[in-house]
């Protein structure tokens, strides 16, 4: 038997250096990530990382920064399972393997001069944040922005500092709701869906952008065409298991489609009549 | 026919070619294991080879994506150091029939696709293949025919056909004519030869014909047309989701990549190994949603992975009609009663 290291390896990983954690929630942590030497990820929003503790294993994981931010990203983790725990226990200078970016990510030169409706439930926000800043920070290439949001609890809010700034924004349609209230919540309760009734918008010139969890979609996708934007502008993005993130090992699949190569993002139209997708 | 490709070895040479050939490197080769099971072995001497053999327990996959291999190695304990690496080993494997050839090419395809992995192509790079010609059905099990799998179409080293008192070999390589100079035991083959080769192939388009009543270039408009058809919901309720049906398969390459520290905590691996979309948790996301939990969806996943998906990406069907699936099924689902149930239940559209 002979060993010979392959360098080129799709599964060799680069590795990145912790920089800060931001704990969220109870459950959310926030992980900046550098992967030093001045190299940048290189990402588009919507992208995600195969992101591996060394000795637990690898978990994709969508970015949740836009690629303006520079050099470092964002992961924002649920903490759900074996590589996500293991992350949880980590902090500033601990070490993750990176491979990637993969996926397609949002379609950013289509998305540019249309009005955009981003609507993201629960933890659906760690990677439509990756556009939203992406589109905040470029806001002069695009026409109106509508962000909905929607969690079970104001608890569970991510990202909430943020959220405030995008509430302020003048250039900016911001409507949050939560499933459950709470004593100090004056905003919205009910499923994000009582939200996009009330958005005016014009719908031949408007792309929805949707990203949650997979229940979410078909009521969300139902009052998205109810307020008549084509098929084709709506666009949702995916959550499936992966192993390779390369289309081989065959986790993501749903029919002849894979997720970590063909999407995670989909236009509506597409994978409308694919059974397994919604 | 090209004659200069053709030479023949005679049956008194066979064992001597063997065991020159498994001094000169690994040699792997199908071995009687009892109760009409068979498996690709490594072995040195002619005698050991069972020639008339049904398809092997597992096919060639095992030596092209091993059942487990690794992909990274890592040590933890000066600082992080990362090596990815591809162990590999040059080997000849000898029998192999067409149907096997076929799955072979099927994995080629997957894994020489972009983004390459450089694991497979490496391995598959270090391995020649010796075939074996089929002269008659294995068992009835076997759809070779449907799926164009039981005539020779390229995809080894060498081709041997049994023809009595000798073996008459295709050179189809470079390294199949280097594999004949140092072995050293053949003879240009005559035009007689080659006569007597073309017989036994018009022979044996008289014995393998098509299995099933369809002509396959109607198979994916079948599969088009089936997704809601009640089959799935009978092999659901039959099917054990034990695996066993992918395990075998010699198209199936689906994987899990698993970490695993070394007992000292300084270091690691990681490694890839086989996988089943047969099994429970296999589509299954963190969150616990799981998007074909039950048989019947798994199960017909398994048959359009077959029959249908790969065809636009690959043109061909990623099933060689080996018929491994139908022969290990604890359940007796059949693969050609799962296509003729499927033929008859759906009203053919000429």
């Amino acid at each position: 038997m002979k060993k010979v290291v392959i360098e080129e390896s799709h599964y060799n990983v680069r590795i990145g250096k912790i920089i800060r954690t931001r704990e969220m929630t109870g459950h959310e942590k926030l992980f900046e990530i550098a992967l030093g030497g001045g190299v940048s990820l290189e990402h588009e929003p919507g992208q995600f990382i195969m992101l591996s503790v060394f000795g637990v294993g690898e978990s994709p994981i969508s970015i949740s920064s836009s690629p303006s931010l520079g050099e470092s990203f964002e992961v924002c983790v649920r903490n759900v399972g074996k590589v996500t725990g293991a992350l949880h226990k980590m902090g500033a200078g601990d070490e993750v393997g990176i491979r990637g970016p993969y996926g397609n990510g949002f379609p950013i030169r289509i998305l540019e001069g249309n009005d955009l409706l981003l609507v993201a439930g629960g933890l659906g926000i760690a990677p439509l944040r990756s556009l939203i800043n992406y589109v905040l920070s470029n806001r002069r290439d695009f026409g109106k922005v509508h962000i909905l949001l929607g969690c079970k609890s104001p608890e569970e809010m991510l990202f909430v500092n943020e959220l405030d700034l995008w509430n302020r924004r003048m250039d900016v349609y911001y409507e949050c709701t939560v499933d459950r209230g709470a004593q100090d919540w004056a905003g919205h309760v009910g499923r994000i869906t009582t939200l996009i009734p009330g958005v005016h918008l014009e719908p031949e010139r408007t792309f929805a952008i949707v990203v949650g969890p997979p229940v979410m979609y078909k009521f969300v996708v139902k009052e998205l065409l109810a307020k008549d934007i084509p098929e084709r502008q709506v666009l949702l993005s995916f959550e499936r298991h992966m192993k390779c993130g390369m289309g081989k090992c065959g986790r993501c699949q749903i029919q002849g489609v894979y997720v970590c190569k063909d999407g995670p993002v989909f236009n509506y139209a597409d994978i409308k009549n694919v059974s397994e997708a919604l | 026919m090209k004659d200069i490709q053709y030479v023949i070895l005679e049956k008194e040479h066979f064992d001597g070619f063997i065991s020159r050939l498994s001094s000169l490197q690994r040699l792997v080769a199908p071995v009687a294991k009892g109760y009409n099971n068979y498996a690709f072995e490594e072995l040195t001497s002619g005698d050991q080879i069972a020639l008339n053999y049904i398809p092997t327990i597992l096919p060639p996959k095992k030596y092209f994506l091993p059942q487990e291999e690794t992909l990274l190695e890592y040590s933890l304990d000066k600082g992080l150091h990362v090596d990815a690496s591809v162990t590999y080993e040059k080997m000849v494997l000898f029998g192999v029939h067409t149907c096997d050839l076929a799955g072979i090419q099927c994995l080629n395809m997957v894994f020489s696709q972009k983004p390459k992995d450089y694991n497979y192509l490496v391995r598959k790079n270090s391995i020649h293949i010796i075939a074996l010609e089929c002269t008659a059905y294995c068992d009835d099990h076997a759809s070779c025919n449907l799926v164009n799998a039981s005539m020779p179409s390229g995809g080894y080293d060498l081709f041997f056909t049994d023809m009595g008192a000798y073996f008459i070999v295709h050179i189809n390589t470079q390294a199949g004519d280097e594999i004949i100079e140092t072995t050293n035991l053949f003879e240009r083959a005559d035009r007689a030869h080659l006569r007597e080769l073309v017989k036994l192939r018009e022979q044996k388009r008289s014995i393998f014909k098509n299995e099933l009543s369809i002509d396959p270039r109607n198979i994916p408009a079948l599969f088009d047309r089936s997704f809601d058809s009640p089959v799935w919901k009978d092999l659901g309720d039959r099917c054990l989701a034990c695996g066993n049906c992918t395990n075998v398969c010699p198209t199936c390459y689906c994987f899990d990549i698993v970490d695993e520290m070394n007992l000292d905590l300084k270091g690691g691996r990681r490694y890839r190994r086989w996988d089943s979309c047969q099994l429970e948790p296999f589509a299954k996301v963190a969150g616990g949603e799981n998007f074909r939990k039950e048989r019947s969806a798994r199960q017909r996943h398994r048959y359009y992975r077959k029959f249908r998906y790969p065809v636009p990406h690959y043109s061909r069907f990623f099933c060689t009609g080996c018929g491994r699936c139908t022969r290990t099924c604890m359940a007796e689902i059949s693969l050609k009663e799962t296509l003729s149930a499927l033929i008859g239940g759906v009203p053919t559209q000429l």
